[in-house]
């Protein structure tokens, strides 16, 4: 029998998403600890100490942190549909793009909604710019991967359901029709997705979240701009 | 296979692939060191970052940075995907860079991951500032190289890849080479002043900055060092300067 699977996650984090996203199109039964982030739990404490943050994926005794490390752990570790693809090549262009999201677009764009005045409009200059570089990846396909959801699917989710919430609580609209349809399209293949269904946020918890941290994200926003 | 279809094998292995490359980038030096490790012909083209070649924004738009590996006229851009792509396309050829056992795969990339996030940053603030900063950026650096040297210590092995240099050791390859030249140089040249590998406090790390030099991969093409220093020395007198600079532009206003 196989050793229990567990994530140690938080309903609003894309990050900890991207771990349940695996493991459903992997087709791999799990167990989601919800973190309480405010007070981080011995366990969290314990099984990522040198970062102490969400997503843990604890696979019987063992831990593995870092959500695209994980995911890319769930993809080797378990039978099940690939997650990457099979080309060298191709899997190097998957890794370069999520690569992509995690170290050049994740911050502009999480600045640019929680920010406001002159700083703004810098942030959101760039988070344009790297909208286009992912609507032109999608390039008349339904997913990154193609037909079905693949790697860059998985690091992309913040463009699915947690932008619309965004852009409610912010009053801010980056990711619009008319300057990005495929990305538009793409969230709505991402929100009818059956194979997805099982894993998909509670979008009225997302809201709640985000407006309770709304003045504390703003805040953040406003001493990053100024360093 | 006969030597002369040998040769011609590694000839048009050569055409097929390319390095864009600078001699003092440490994250290029990794590309050739992996390919070593796999036993690839590559053609190798010098780039000066200046006056970026018409080739390079070509093949890298996103980034414009090297390395780039073109493999059949198909680019790859950024170290560690090219690191992975260099394992993968030459699967079946020389030693393995990263694990072949699924959890210890992760573990590998979860400690390159943790050299650019946690323990590149401190470092480059040591090396860039004076006074109270530099003091604890120094801290900063320590503590985590400690998370490294315990890491190390506890695997009982001469690599962070095991008995052979591996993705981590790659990874980390700067702190072999680059750290001894930050050191001379923050410390002025002179012989005491502060270290920040120790044999006392790190002794796993200061065993492997060695052999890790002296692997085989490595030993064929070590780091430029006497290039490097003068240019690291260059690089952290513009960075006091400028921040001198804005100190008096503060005070005066």
């Amino acid at each position: 029998m196989s050793p229990p699977v567990k994530i140690i996650g938080h309903y609003a984090s894309p990050y900890s998403h991207r771990v349940e996203m695996a493991l459903q199109l992997k087709g791999v039964p799990y167990e989601l600890i919800q973190e309480d982030l405010s007070n981080k739990s011995e366990l969290l404490l314990a099984k990522n100490p040198v970062h102490k943050k969400v997503p843990v994926l604890l696979h019987g005794d063992l831990a593995i942190c870092e959500s695209l490390v994980i995911v890319e752990y769930i993809d080797e570790a378990f039978d099940g549909p690939s997650i990457l693809p099979a080309d060298p090549y191709d899997r190097a262009m998957a890794r370069f793009w999520t690569n992509f999201i995690d170290t050049k677009f994740s911050q502009p764009i999480w600045l640019a909604y929680w920010s406001e005045g002159e700083a703004q409009k810098a942030v959101v200059k760039e988070t344009k710019e790297n909208l286009a570089l992912l609507e032109a990846q999608l390039n008349g396909k339904r997913f990154f991967g193609g037909d079905t959801p693949g790697y860059l699917d998985i690091a992309a989710c913040m463009l699915g359901p947690w932008i619309g919430v965004l852009e409610e609580v912010t009053g801010v609209t980056l990711v619009n029709g008319n300057e990005f349809p495929a990305l538009c399209q793409w969230a709505k293949e991402y929100s009818s997705s059956e194979a997805l269904e099982p894993c998909h946020p509670d979008r009225d918890r997302l809201v709640a979240y985000f407006t309770e941290n709304k003045e504390k994200y703003k805040m953040m926003a406003k001493t990053m701009l100024q360093q | 296979m006969d030597h002369h279809l040998e040769q011609q094998a590694a000839e048009s292995e050569k055409k097929a692939v390319k390095l864009l490359g600078m001699w003092a980038s440490p994250y290029v030096l990794q590309v050739r060191w992996a390919l070593a490790m796999k036993g690839v012909e590559y053609e190798y083209v010098e780039e000066d970052l200046r006056s970026k070649s018409a080739q390079l924004l070509a093949y890298n738009p996103v980034h414009k940075k090297v390395p780039v590996l073109v493999y059949h006229g198909r680019p790859i851009a950024e170290s560690q995907v090219i690191l992975e792509f260099i394992d993968d396309a030459w699967n079946h050829r020389g030693d393995p860079i990263l694990p072949r056992d699924p959890y210890r795969r992760a573990m590998a990339r979860f400690w390159a991951r943790f050299k650019q996030d946690k323990l590149s940053p401190p470092i480059w603030r040591w090396f860039t500032t004076e006074g109270e900063e530099q003091e604890a950026a120094y801290e900063a650096a320590v503590e985590q190289l400690l998370v490294l040297e315990k890491e190390l210590a506890v695997s009982g092995k001469p690599f962070f890849g095991g008995e052979k240099v591996g993705f981590v050791d790659l990874s980390l390859s700067p702190l072999a080479y680059v750290i001894p030249i930050y050191e001379e140089i923050v410390t002025g040249g002179g012989g005491g002043g502060v270290k920040m590998v120790t044999e006392e406090k790190m002794p796993s790390l200061a065993a492997w900055m060695g052999r890790f030099l002296s692997s085989p991969a490595v030993r064929g093409h070590l780091p430029p060092l006497e290039k490097l220093r003068p240019r690291c020395q260059a690089m952290r007198e513009a960075f006091l300067v400028s921040a001198r600079a804005k100190v008096e532009q503060q005070q005066q206003q």
